[in-house]
């Protein structure tokens, strides 16, 4: 069968930011007692990431965790390790009241990079990125849809939306990026 | 007439000269020009005509308050009506065109209106047109839109883009005068994060017209200063040509910067909305100078005395040649002196008051200007354009035979100022009459209040009643919670104002009725007083029956003075007549700014399964469901949509036919109290269904109505999965986890909406079994899997959930992937199936064959009235089951009562359609004189299969009448239809059970 190919397979547009529509990434749902040492011990064996605390991600090479809710978090990793790590965590968690699933192909994801890209997202999410830190995970919204964006690197942010409005997410994001339309000088 | 001066003009660039065209006239302006200003350097003193009386009407301020000179703007696709002249910022090839008139603006038929005003008295359409009331929709209406009305309405799509962004500020300072320039260097230097909008192009606002000393400097180089230092400071952000359009609850305030009206040739958006969190916002928002009410007031070249030394010292435009002052205050005696200073002649000053002392009389008076006391405007002589004024004492009648006339083409009137207190107003804060300098000025003890209950908004400067400049800066200094000394200046003293509402004080009813309050909508002196006497004593109501205030410029220059000659009618002092209310924005704003990027194709998010882009490149003829698009049916060329529909139907049915299923809703519900839960969310039993099996299940409202269907799975001991309709999933994962959260929080069940990440098709028809052993992987034979039962396994190389459930009453796979392989694996379906004609089928098709098999439609045959037992769904309902949603609203008197319409089917006599939501009439009339009723069609379709028209509809009794005729009306026609049972193919199912 062909590879997996996540909604909009690397689409680039440039604007004064760059925005990028990421290939397939690995993501999976854990809704569990968070700070049940059994959970965090399996979130580290599958991620190599402590428990993130309230509205944080912990990162650790390409894995990183995220906090979603006071008893959800967000486990980010290659794609092709998503089913794998499903099997490791629902085992090793296979006592608790834990619920595990992948939901890789249910979101898709975003780059939004340059020094400037914090105005493109300050045109579509109500939040203050002035105060945003770096190791914050919003979840918010992008005009009219949800979306968590969180800083993934020093002049880049990342957002992830549901799979089926990664077009209209696009479209915003090309819109709020297009050269001329900057917010602040310099 | 007015022309451009040779020298000054602090804001025009002489060396860039633009190209305008007015009317379809071409003219030349400068660079730093508004509109007007350039409008005025051509003698073009006259600009448009009035609402109701289309009188000739001229500019007469220099900002946003005004009210005559609108013009329509731009052309085509940028066409905008409405806009102020006196805020557009003058660029290269601006067209614009005056309003309010046919068939020139020089010779206007509606003027024939002002030789009727008699006729038309306040609230002259409520007199008239009561009734007959028919003749409103055919002769008043028509006739009164034909008349009335601004600009026109664009007729294209606007071709500019715009845009909306958030802000967050410890401080947004609104004016960028130097009010607001002061509270900002205050808070900036407290560390505050500050934010200051300013809503023109320039900071500094009325200050350098009006000079004054500001720490030793002239106005200018101050504000040039001040901005420099703030322009430095990390935690400034300062906004030009941004408007705060209104503040809301909790520091909410709205911005609306005119990006790019200045500049259109240039890649910006045009406007941006801004919403801005504010920890608290100082109102620094100046204020507006008021009219004076003479008779004639209202003719090209009356003026605001403030607008005319504007136009002098900004643009170097003057504004007439001989300008006569007309005051009750010494702040119009600035204008005199720009007047005198740039060359032009002042006649004569006319100031209702005696004994003048003060600074500014005294300079004005030394360089040889009458200075004329107690007197007035009696009357102004000229139509189009002024030539003279009549004058007398303020305190008389008006003109006498012995009256003098002076000569001149340009008045500038002062009848004192009015703080700008809109946005401190908008959220609740109070304001407070100050007699002694005739203004309403807000009430600091009254603020509008934050979520903590203490102050969010603060009035700074002019805007808080401060006039004089000292006062001014310390007032703004302190608004801002400035530490140490407040900028120091010095300004001339100036001597109390005499209000003056009516000029002549004792005027009669013909000068009364030619003194206009408010310009734009044609409301005189005698119009509010005639008001008065017919007893509208409430400002409110007066404002509605007089329209006064309720034009585009939403009464700024005429609200005070309106108000105060209607406590005077009523003899009651202006405080208890009081305000009407102050609504955002301050000035209109663009429907763009507000739909910011949402329109074309963002208007609204548009969801898409990953197979939409192959039925997109397939022809699909979309159905909109929830934000999803589904196709429709596919068409092939040459067909209708009917027979394509018909086509899928029969093809599916005979062979083999694919839908793309993905939009339905797939929740995961796990946990040790799942069963429980899923028992009380569902009518019927989940927790006894065995692991691998499927059940239907229907979701009930507290109050017993029906919400969702769907078939729910058993994954695992602990683990349920519920699909939803595709316009539930969202809702009733919100539904579920709104029990979980608020009632049963102590239940241990986790839920997950996993509906996008699957990519699910219904593999539909007798070959359904052949095309899925082809792609290899499962057993899916009818002993390895039944039907009622899923299966979990590799399919064609991709992991695969394969449920064996039909909506159509044929066999039937509905098989989930990863949606990131849904399109290869929906291809490869197409691509193997080819041997059994396989055929992909729409939404219609789909309803089609489910209404053959008598199967309901959430949202056809429920409509949030309708409760599982109407629909003879009694088998999914536990008897068993002591609770679950919905169960005790079911047992009501009303839910439980026999005569209750109950679901059908209906076959027509003679094979036709039923038209869709038709009714059948039953004997008798009801309390509204209507026709009782007995039943309504819900569904209703051409049967391909059939051959002839099959529906379903709820009837009173229904299923207790079976073959009896009902006639249903639709289209005025009645239509016999026979009810039936309402499965109408396949009743044993055992087409779907192979």
């Amino acid at each position: 069968m062909s590879d997996a190919t996540s909604a909009l397979q690397g689409a680039r547009t440039d604007g004064f930011a760059r925005i990028e529509a990421a290939g397939p990434v690995g993501m999976i749902t854990l809704r569990a007692d968070l700070g049940a040492a059994r959970v965090a011990k399996a979130v580290k064996a599958v991620t190599g990431c402590a428990m993130p605390g309230r509205r944080r991600i912990v990162t650790a090479g390409d894995k990183a965790v995220g906090w979603m809710s006071s008893d959800e978090v967000l486990i980010l990793l290659p794609h092709a390790e998503a089913p794998g790590a499903v099997a490791v965590l629902s085992a090793a968690l296979a006592r608790d009241h834990a619920l595990v699933a992948e939901v890789s192909d249910a979101r898709a994801l975003f780059r939004i990079g340059g020094a400037k890209a914090d105005q493109v997202l300050m045109k579509l999410c109500p939040v203050d990125f002035a105060r945003m830190e770096r190791d914050e995970l919003r979840r918010t919204r992008a005009a009219q849809v949800a979306v968590a964006i969180w800083r993934s690197g020093d002049d880049e942010i990342s957002l992830i939306c549901f799979r089926s409005v990664a077009g209209y997410v696009a479209g915003i994001l090309e819109h709020s990026a297009r050269t001329g339309s900057e917010l602040l000088p310099g | 007439m007015s022309l451009r001066l040779t020298t000054g003009g602090r804001l025009i660039d002489r060396a860039k000269p633009l190209s305008f065209r007015f009317n379809q006239r071409w003219m030349t302006g400068l660079a730093g020009d508004t509109l007007a200003s350039a409008l005025l350097a051509n003698d073009r003193v006259m600009v448009g005509r009035s609402f109701k009386y289309h009188r000739p009407r001229g500019i007469v301020a220099s900002g946003v308050e005004e009210p005559n000179a609108l013009v329509g703007l731009g052309e085509g696709a940028r066409f905008e009506p409405d806009q102020r002249a006196t805020t557009i910022e003058l660029f290269e090839g601006a067209t614009a065109i005056s309003q309010n008139h046919w068939p020139n603006l020089a010779f206007d038929v509606g003027e024939v209106n002002s030789w009727l005003a008699r006729f038309l008295p306040a609230g002259f359409y409520y007199k008239t047109f009561m009734a007959p009331q028919a003749a409103w929709a055919r002769l008043f209406e028509p006739i009164i839109r034909r008349s009335a009305g601004l600009g026109r309405a664009p007729d294209r799509a606007d071709a500019d883009r715009y845009e909306q962004a958030y802000a967050f500020a410890d401080l947004v300072v609104v004016g960028g005068g130097v009010a607001g320039l002061t509270a900002a260097l205050a808070g900036a230097r407290a560390g505050q994060r500050v934010l200051v909008l300013e809503q023109t192009a320039h900071w500094g606002g009325r200050a350098p017209v009006d000079g004054g000393v500001i720490d030793g400097l002239g106005p200018d180089a101050w504000v040039r200063n001040a901005v420099k230092v703030l322009e430095k400071m990390e935690n400034v952000t300062l906004r030009l040509r941004c408007m705060a359009a209104g503040l809301h609850d909790h520091g909410h305030l709205i911005g609306y910067e005119r990006v790019a009206d200045h500049a259109p040739q240039t890649d910006a958006p045009r406007h941006r909305l801004w919403r801005i969190r504010a920890g608290k916002v100082v109102v620094a928002t100046g204020a507006l100078e008021r009219p004076l009410s003479f008779a004639g007031n209202d003719v090209p070249g009356v003026m605001l005395a403030s607008a005319v030394r504007d136009y002098v010292v900004n643009w170097a435009v003057a504004p007439g040649q001989r300008t006569v002052i007309v005051t009750n205050n010494d702040d119009a005696y600035r204008t005199a002196l720009a007047l005198l200073d740039a060359g032009l002649a002042v006649p004569a000053v006319l100031d209702t008051r005696e004994s003048l002392t003060g600074d500014l009389v005294q300079a004005v008076r030394a360089r040889g200007v009458r200075v004329l006391e107690g007197k007035a405007i009696a009357r102004v002589r000229g139509r189009s354009r002024l030539r003279g004024v009549v004058i007398c004492r303020q305190d008389s009648a008006g003109a006498t035979a012995m009256s003098e006339t002076i000569a001149c083409d340009c008045v500038a009137m002062s009848g004192g100022w009015s703080p700008v207190v809109h946005l401190w107003s908008h959220c609740g804060g109070k304001l407070l009459w100050d007699a002694s300098a005739a203004m309403f000025r807000p009430d600091p003890t009254c603020p509008p209040t934050g979520a903590d209950g203490a102050a969010m908004a603060v009035c700074a400067g002019a805007a808080s009643g401060a006039l004089g400049l000292a006062d001014c800066l310390r007032d703004a200094h302190k608004a801002a919670g400035g530490t140490g000394k407040p900028p120091q200046a010095k300004a001339p003293t100036e001597a109390p104002i005499a209000p003056v509402w009516v000029m002549p004080a004792k005027a009669g009813i013909e000068a009364r009725s030619k003194m206009w309050l408010d310009f734009q909508n044609d409301v005189k002196v005698s119009d509010v007083q005639l008001a008065a006497r017919e007893g509208y004593e409430s400002v409110e109501h007066t404002k509605r029956y007089t329209t006064l205030g309720m034009a585009t410029d939403q009464g700024k220059l005429s609200n005070i003075n309106g108000l105060a000659v209607l406590s005077e009618a009523l003899d009651q002092p202006v405080p208890a007549t009081g305000t009407t209310t102050f609504r955002p924005p301050y000035t209109p704003i663009s429907f763009g700014a507000i739909a910011g990027e949402a329109r074309g194709d963002l208007f609204q998010p548009l969801r898409r399964t990953p197979m939409h882009g192959w039925h997109e490149a397939h022809g699909a003829h979309w159905e909109p469901v929830g934000l999803w698009r589904r196709p429709y049916c596919y068409p092939r060329s040459g067909e209708t949509h009917r027979d394509a529909v018909n086509r899928e139907v029969l093809a599916t049915r005979r062979s083999l036919g694919l839908l793309d299923a993905s939009t339905l809703g797939k929740i995961v519900v796990k946990g040790p109290d799942a069963g429980r839960f899923l028992d009380m969310i569902y009518t019927g039993v989940m927790s006894s269904l065995p692991v691998g099996k499927c059940r239907y299940g229907l979701m009930c409202s507290d109050n017993g109505f029906l919400i969702d269907d769907g078939v729910v799975v058993r994954l695992s001991d602990d683990t349920w999965l519920c699909h939803t309709t595709t316009g539930g999933a969202d809702r009733i994962h919100a539904h579920m986890e709104d029990w979980l959260q608020c009632e049963w929080w102590d239940w241990k069940v986790h839920t997950a909406n996993l509906t996008e990440q699957f990519a699910q098709v219904a593999v539909v028809g007798p070959n359904a079994r052949k095309l899925l052993e082809k792609l290899g992987g499962m057993d899916l034979s009818k002993d390895a899997l039944p039907f009622m039962t899923f299966a979990e396994g590799t399919l064609g190389g991709v992991r695969a959930r394969v449920f064996r459930i039909s909506f159509s009453g044929e066999l039937c796979y509905e098989v989930a992937v990863p949606a990131s392989q849904g399109l290869a694996f929906w291809e490869r379906l197409m691509a193997e199936g080819a041997e059994f004609g396989v055929t992909p089928y729409g939404t219609e098709a789909l309803h089609v064959m489910r209404a053959e098999k008598g199967f309901i439609m959430i949202g056809d045959e429920t409509d949030g009235t309708v409760i599982p037992q109407d629909l003879n769904l009694g088998w999914a309902i536990s008897k068993k089951k002591v609770d679950y949603l919905g169960k005790r609203a079911q047992e009501r008197a009303h839910m439980a009562d026999p005569d209750r319409w109950r679901l059908v089917g209906l076959e027509t006599l003679d094979g036709s359609v039923l038209p869709d939501g038709a009714i059948a009439a039953d004997a008798g009339y009801n309390g509204n004189r209507q026709r009782n009723t007995q039943g309504r069609v819900t569904s209703t379709y051409y049967s391909p299969t059939l051959g002839r028209g099959i529906a379903m509809g709820l009837v009173r009794r229904g299923p207790e009448r079976m073959g009896e005729v009902i006639r249903f009306t639709a289209e005025g026609r009645l239509i016999a239809a026979r009810i039936v049972d309402q499965v109408f193919y396949d009743k044993d199912g055992e087409k779907q059970n192979v």
